[in-house]
Formats: structure tokens, sequence, C-alpha cells
């Protein structure tokens, strides 16, 4: 009936998990007891679960994100302090098998569930606004793209207490994920959750390449497309075309353990270095759908507050555009050790260093904006030099990497952790702190507090250099990665200073939450009342703060790069009254949340082998999604005499204000 | 070619008179955004083709490609998939025509020469399972059965989608939403010929010489 679901499922013997279980299902049931105290749950699932609003779709992505960064970064702290404390013989207080689900827990989750989201949520927030759309090109789909990550991210934290996670690392490497060595659940939790929430992204990816090509407005030629966007359209394009090997990949592995096939097994003919290929064919293009709409934050960053058009804005496309076809030809240098031969690894070595190129062209353009700019040292821009010089050293062990002969030294030891930590905290991190800072006033009305985004930056960077440079400095006495012990006890005192480094981390962390308590708190003060507080550049500034759901009653007309900021320079902003029009937008749907929990649905039956629910979920999504094909009651009009009362309603209020 | 001729549905009799030029082109973009998925999803195809390249040799004793395909009955799959092509064509111009009953017609027809494609394909892999020669035989056959079956899995879906449309075109006729779905499907259907002919001469032709 159950499949293999019992109630020995509920890792009982394991009292950490208990505590935090019990604390998750606290927490959870008193959040479900205030939303149903306060009444909230109607406004909930009516404006934001099923709103097709790009702008509510961002925040809530950014909300999942949050959230799941801080389990993400649960599990950092206790592999740190594991690893402080297991040298010489002592086997800390992780056995081996729950420190292995710690750190692919840890990969999982920050990859897909905090750097995806935070990424997916800014475009999501601002790709239309800057082309001066109204909505993307297939809002529905939108919505359900953040329910499938939604649900799968619950896919994730269930494993934490019914069953177990995988145990084999971020990318689940066969043949240990095969059946024969990874027996239990906790693969497939992988297969389930990353499948379900890699549609979704697929979606996100097709749905953006569409509204970046076809719905810019009036005038915004590709080459007048702000730095963001465009990063965004080759994030997405990277998207479209990598995704779907992720797909194909995790259904193989599934194939393989769910009907005995043998595309990654040892035996009958199987290739288990197939699977590392794909994986990572998949995987390297990965990390720059990751990194390139960060590289468009600062971008935006840095020219708004240097007050100057950015540097070598055609140059800065054009590396982007290097960067995206390059990111498919360097895969094998996360396996140069496979023995692919000197040749196959010069080439991908070679390639790889390339890459460094067009990203070095980057840095300078991001230098020479800054010089001879008048630099306004906000979080925001904090959070762009520390990026410019952190990516920079993690850029350079990368190039070390890079060379074959070093590799073969540094493959899978600390040096790893330590490169691809200096590159995702110091670029795709703080490129979505960057960006949340810069962009939070245009969703919700007020900037965030400065003094407190301050602290968090000065927490991150000294707590990230406290934390990883010491991995650098052990990856050369021959530490290994993924050590749950180590008897080498010399090791011990750097593993305390990376401890002291996660702890001043976590003081960061603490300090962005009181900031977004403080700045609430101070909301009236710190209201953006013109739509536009930071002087900036770019159309998305052009409307008010919070912006209105139908993001412009005007299309805008756009003459340049960077048109807003020539605009308030020619003083045209009040030239013109037009008359209001009325508007036309989608409505929202329960269609988005409804399928996506079927599929939840669907990926828990498969996980625990319940065929009967597996069947179930798998007509729910079907049906249901028919039912969404037959609505033909999907839009509606706004009429012009309420976007002219929204839009006056704004106008008297930046009137009062000056 | 396909764009063209959505414009005019996709604006007759609407709403948007007044502010026509503020309107993007909805249908034109429903098109374009399926190209793009098709695009990905030969990604997926080109995933499982590389794999199968890799694998083939993977036979771990068992059946080669040879041993085991039988031409005749795969080419009657083949061109039962291609002559549908050209129905599904000739359906789309019924529909230019506002033709609704041609086009049902023709996608009756479509329907009926998928489903001869696909019961090809199951009394292929029935019978491939009954000599023993499943799946999880080698590498090979892992290879084999999903390239194959993803193929026939697309099919399948193309034939609840023709399902789907015919409901509609009864119930609605040619319209506005209608329409770029028709287009869409008759892309997916042309698409999913395309990677047949591959397969057909990647692996059953190949396999065979």
């Amino acid at each position: 009936m159950f499949g293999k679901l019992g109630f020995d499922a509920i890792p009982l013997h394991d009292p950490i998990i208990v505590v935090v279980g019990i604390g998750m299902i606290i927490g959870g049931l008193g959040l479900l007891a205030a939303i149903t105290y306060f009444r909230k749950w109607g406004w909930l699932w009516n404006e934001w679960f099923t709103s097709v609003d790009h702008k509510k779709l961002g925040i809530m992505y950014f909300i999942v994100a949050l959230v799941m960064l801080l389990r993400g970064f649960a599990d950092a702290i206790m592999m740190r302090t594991q690893q402080m404390v297991a040298a010489g013989g002592s086997m800390g207080f992780l056995p081996p098998d729950h420190y292995d689900q710690i750190f692919t827990a840890h990969g999982v989750i920050m990859i897909f569930f905090v750097a995806m989201p935070m990424v997916i949520g800014l475009m999501n927030l601002v790709v239309p606004l800057q082309i001066g759309a109204r909505d993307v090109a297939f809002p529905f789909l939108n919505n359900l793209s953040f329910w499938l990550f939604a649900v799968s991210a619950i896919l994730i934290n269930i494993s934490l207490v019914v069953g177990e996670f995988a145990t084999t690392g971020w990318l689940a490497y066969a043949p240990l994920s095969g059946i024969e060595y990874s027996p239990g659940v906790g693969v497939d939790y992988w297969i389930w959750a990353l499948q379900i929430s890699g549609i979704g992204t697929t979606l996100t990816g097709i749905n953006f390449f569409v509204t970046i090509l076809k719905m810019r407005t009036k005038g915004m030629t590709l080459f007048r497309m702000p730095i963001f966007t465009w990063t965004s359209l080759c994030a997405n394009v990277l998207i479209i075309a990598s995704f779907p090997i992720l797909t194909a990949t995790i259904a193989m592995l599934t194939l393989d353990r769910y009907f005995g096939m043998n595309f990654f097994t040892n035996e009958l003919g199987g290739n288990v270095m197939m699977y590392v290929n794909l994986i990572w064919a998949w995987g390297h293009p990965e990390v720059y759908i990751l990194i390139l709409p960060a590289f468009g934050v600062f971008s935006e960053v840095i020219a708004t507050f240097a007050r100057k058009r950015l540097f070598g804005y055609h140059t800065m496309v054009w590396a982007t555009v290097a960067i995206t076809v390059l990111s498919f030809i360097v895969w094998l240098h996360h396996f140069f050790t496979m023995g692919a031969g000197a040749n196959v690894n010069a080439f991908f070595g070679i390639m790889t260093m390339i890459i460094a190129i067009p990203t070095g062209v980057k840095v300078f353009n991001w230098i020479f904006t800054i010089f001879r700019g008048r630099l306004e040292m906000t979080s925001p821009v904090l959070w762009t030099l520390g990026f410019i010089i952190t990516f920079t050293i993690g850029g350079m062990t990368g190039v070390m990497l890079a060379l074959p002969a070093a590799n073969f030294v540094l493959h899978n030891s600390l040096f790893v952790i330590a490169h691809f930590h200096n590159v995702i905290i110091g670029g795709v991190l703080f490129g979505m702190l960057a960006g949340l800072t810069y962009w939070f006033p245009k969703a919700f009305g007020f900037t965030l507090d400065e003094k407190w985004g301050k602290r968090s930056f000065w927490f991150w960077i000294i707590g990230f250099y406290t934390a990883f440079m010491p991995l650098y400095v052990l990856s050369f006495y021959g530490a290994a990665r993924r050590m749950q012990s180590y008897p080498n006890a010399e090791w011990q005192p750097w593993m305390i200073v990376a401890w002291v480094g996660a702890v001043l981390i976590a003081c960061g962390i603490a300090c962005t939450i009181i900031q977004f308590y403080v700045s609430v708190r101070d909301r009236k003060k710190n209201a953006d009342v013109t739509g536009d507080p930071w002087d900036a550049r770019t159309l998305e500034w052009s409307t008010s703060s919070p912006a209105p759901f139908y993001n412009f009653a005007h299309e805008p007309t756009v003459g340049d790069i960077d048109s807003f900021w020539t605009q308030k320079q020619r003083g045209l902003e009040q030239a013109e009254q037009k008359a209001y029009h009325d508007i036309h937008m989608p409505k929202n749907t329960h269609a988005g949340p409804i399928i996506s929990v079927f599929a939840m649905i669907f990926g828990f039956a498969m996980i625990w082998h319940i065929w009967w629910l597996a069947i179930v979920g798998a007509v729910g999504t079907l049906v249901s999604f028919l039912a969404r094909v037959f609505n033909d009651d999907i839009d509606y009009y706004v009429p012009a005499a309420e976007v002219e009362r929204i839009e006056q309603a704004h106008l008297k209020r930046v009137e009062a204000h000056s | 070619m396909a764009t063209d001729t959505l414009h005019h549905g996709a604006h007759a009799g609407d709403h948007d008179d007044h502010e026509h030029h503020e309107h993007h082109d909805v249908a034109g973009t429903k098109v374009f955004g399926f190209w793009v998925y098709l695009m990905s999803d030969l990604v997926i195809f080109g995933t499982l083709f590389a794999t199968y390249a890799v694998l083939m040799r993977g036979t771990a004793g068992g059946p080669t490609g040879a041993d085991i395909f039988e031409l005749p009955l795969i080419l009657f799959g083949t061109f039962a998939l291609l002559i549908s092509s050209f129905t599904f064509g000739m359906g789309v111009l019924a529909m230019n025509a506002n033709r609704v009953g041609q086009l049902k017609m023709w996608l009756v027809v479509t329907f009926v020469l998928g489903l001869m494609f696909l019961g090809m394909e199951v009394y292929e892999f029935h019978h491939l399972i009954h000599e023993g020669y499943g799946p999880d035989r080698s590498a090979f056959l892992s290879a084999f059965f999903t390239l194959v079956g993803t193929h026939g899995l697309h099919v399948t879906f193309g034939m609840i989608w023709i399902l789907v449309m015919l409901v509609q075109l009864q119930t609605k006729g040619i319209n506005a939403a209608t329409r770029p779905r028709i287009l869409c499907l008759s892309l997916f259907w042309h698409f999913l010929d395309i990677v047949w002919i591959c397969v057909f001469s990647f692996v059953y032709l190949m396999g065979v010489l």
C-alpha cells in the first residue's frame, strides 16, 4: 500500500534530525496557525500564490531562496564544526552517513534552491521592467515554473524527516548513485526534486528568452538593452540549451535505478564516465547561468552609483556572448583525471583559460566605469567592489585548476572547494545581495536600511576570507574534500580558523535579517516616493515604486542606451500628458499551484514506490493541465479610468514629496 | 510563413482595435516560444543520440542491432509517420482556408497513422522483451529502448494533443485560441518526423549495415 514507506523511514535514531524535525514541524504549524488566525489564506492564495505578476513571482522566488539559504547554511556550519573537531582520531558529532547527506544537501540546496531562485527571481522582478514590457511572454507558465520549483524545495525538506537524502555529493556521480551502491531513497529524492524543478527552470528559460526577444518596447533594439537584460538573455540561452541535458541524464539514471537498465552501471556495457560527461555538459553552463546575471547586476549598480554610462557597453555584451558560447566547450576540466589523454585535456585546459579573457574584459570595464566617476559608497557598491576583488582571486585559482598538470594534484582536494566558493559566494551571492538591495525599493516601495546592509557586507566578506583561505592552505597539505574526519591533527588549527569564518558569515546573515526588520519598521522614513531612489539610468526606474501591476501606463519609447537617464538630463519627464488607455492583462490562475502539487505527489510517490499514488499524481497533473487548456477566461482589460486613478495618485504623492 | 497567417486570426474581431500598436503579436509569440521549446527538446534527443552512439557497442554478449532489427516492419512504421506529416500539412492548409470540417478530417487521418506507427513500435518492443532482449539486457539495449521509446512517448503526447484539438475544434471552431495551437501541434508533429528520420537512419539503417 505504501511502497517502501513505513514508520522506520523517520530517522528517530539521530537526535540532530529529531530536534530539527520537531523544530520544523512546530515552526511550520506555527506559520499555518498564524495565517489562519489572521485570516490571510484568501489573500495569500488570490494575491500571491495564483498571481501571474512577474514582480510578485520574483519576490516569492526570493523568499523561498532566503529560507533555503538558512537551511543550506545550517548544513555548512555543521560541516565546518564537524571538521573542526574530527581531527586525529576523533569522529566528531556527525557519523559518516549523516555527514555525507549534509554535504550533498548543502550543495544541492545552495545551487538549485538558493542561487538559481535568486537569479531567476531577480530576472522576474527586473527584466520586464527594464525592457518596458507589461509582463512576460507566457505569464501562466511563469507561475507554473515558480511552483514546480517551490514543490521541489518542499520535497528536499521532506527528505530531512522522512527517509534520507542522497550521500553521493551534489551531482550524484554514477555508479555510486546507482541502485547497487545507493539502494535507499536518498538518490530518488535528489532525482525527483531536480527533475521537477529542472522542468520549471527550462520553462523559465524559454519564457524569458521569448520575452526579451519579442516584447521589448518601442525603440529598444538589442544593443540598447540594459546589461542585466543582456546577461539574462544569455543565461536563458544557456538554460534552454543545457537544462535538457540534465533532464535526459537524470531520466537515464532514473531508468537505471527503477528498471534495471545499464546506462551508468559497471556491468553489461554501461559507461560510468558517460554520466560524468553528461552531467558536466549541463553543469558547467549552469555555473554561467548563475554568474552572468550577477555580472549584469554589478554592471547596473556600478553605472548607477558612479553616475556614468557603463564603460565599454558593447565589449560587455560581446564578452557575455563569448562566455555563453565558451561555457559549452570546457566541461571536461571537471575531470581531467578521467584519462582522456594529453591532447583532449590540453584542448579543454586552453578553452578554460580562454574564458578568463572575456571575464577580464568585464573586470576592466567595471574598473574603468569607476575611474573618474563619482562613486557613491552605498551597500550595493560595497558588494560590487568586494566582488571585483574576490572574484578576481577566484578566477585566478580557476585558471590554476585549468592546468591539467596542476589539476591532477588538486583534483578532489579542498582547493576545488575553496575555488568554487570563491567565485560563487564572491560572484553569485554578492551579486544577488547587491541586486536585492538595489531593486528592493522597486518591489516594495521603500529602500533597505543601509547601515545593516553594510554590516552584513563586512561580516560576509571577512567571514568568507576567514573561512575559505585556510582551505586553500590545507589543500597544499593534501586535504581532500568531503572528509568526515582526518587523522592529521596538524590540520586542525586551519579548520578552527575556517569555522570562525563560518560564524562570521552567520553574523552576516543575521545582519541581513535584522536589516529586513529595521527596514520594514522604518518603511515610512525610507519610502521611495519618486520611483527613482538612486537617480538611476534604466527604464524600471521610470515607473513608480512599487511598480503598478501593469508596470507602465504608457509603453515607454527608447532612443538610446540608458534612455531614462538621457530623458532626465533633457528634462522631458513631464513633457506630455497622454490620454490613458485600457490595458490588456493576464488573469491570475489556480492552475500553476495545482499542477505543481500533483507533480509533487507524483515525485513523492515515485521516491517511495507507491505506484497507485504515482498514477494519481500523474493523472492529476495531466488533468489539471488540460483544465487550464480548456479555460478561455484567462485575460481581462484594466479600464483606462482605473489606470488614470492609480497614475494620478502616484503623481500626487510625488508632488507632495517635492 | 506561419506567423503571417496568424496575424489576421489573432486580431480579427478582438477588443484591441483602439490600441493596436501597443499589442504584441500574441499568437506569433506563442509559435515562436514553441519553436524555442522544440529546440530544447531537440537537445534531449541529442543527448539520447550521443548516449546511443557511446553505448552502441556495449552489447555485453547480447544481441547487436543487426541481430534484432526487422527493417520491413520499421519501414512500414516509418512510412506511416512520414505520410502522417503530409496529412497534417493538408490539415493546416484546410485551416488556412477556414474549413474546419476538412481540418478535423485530416487530424483524424493523422491520428490513425500515428496509431499505426505506435502499434508498430509497441509490437517491436513487446517482441524484443519477449525474446529476452529487454532494456535491462545490455547498455546497448538500454540506450536503444530509451531513444526510440522517448520518441514514441512524444508521439503519444502528440496524439493526445490531437484528441484535445479535435474536441476544441468541435466546441470552439477555428479562432484566435485554437489556430496557434494547431500550428504548434503541426510543428511538433513535423519535428517528431524529423527526429524519426534520424532514428531510422542512425539507429536502424546503420545498425543493420
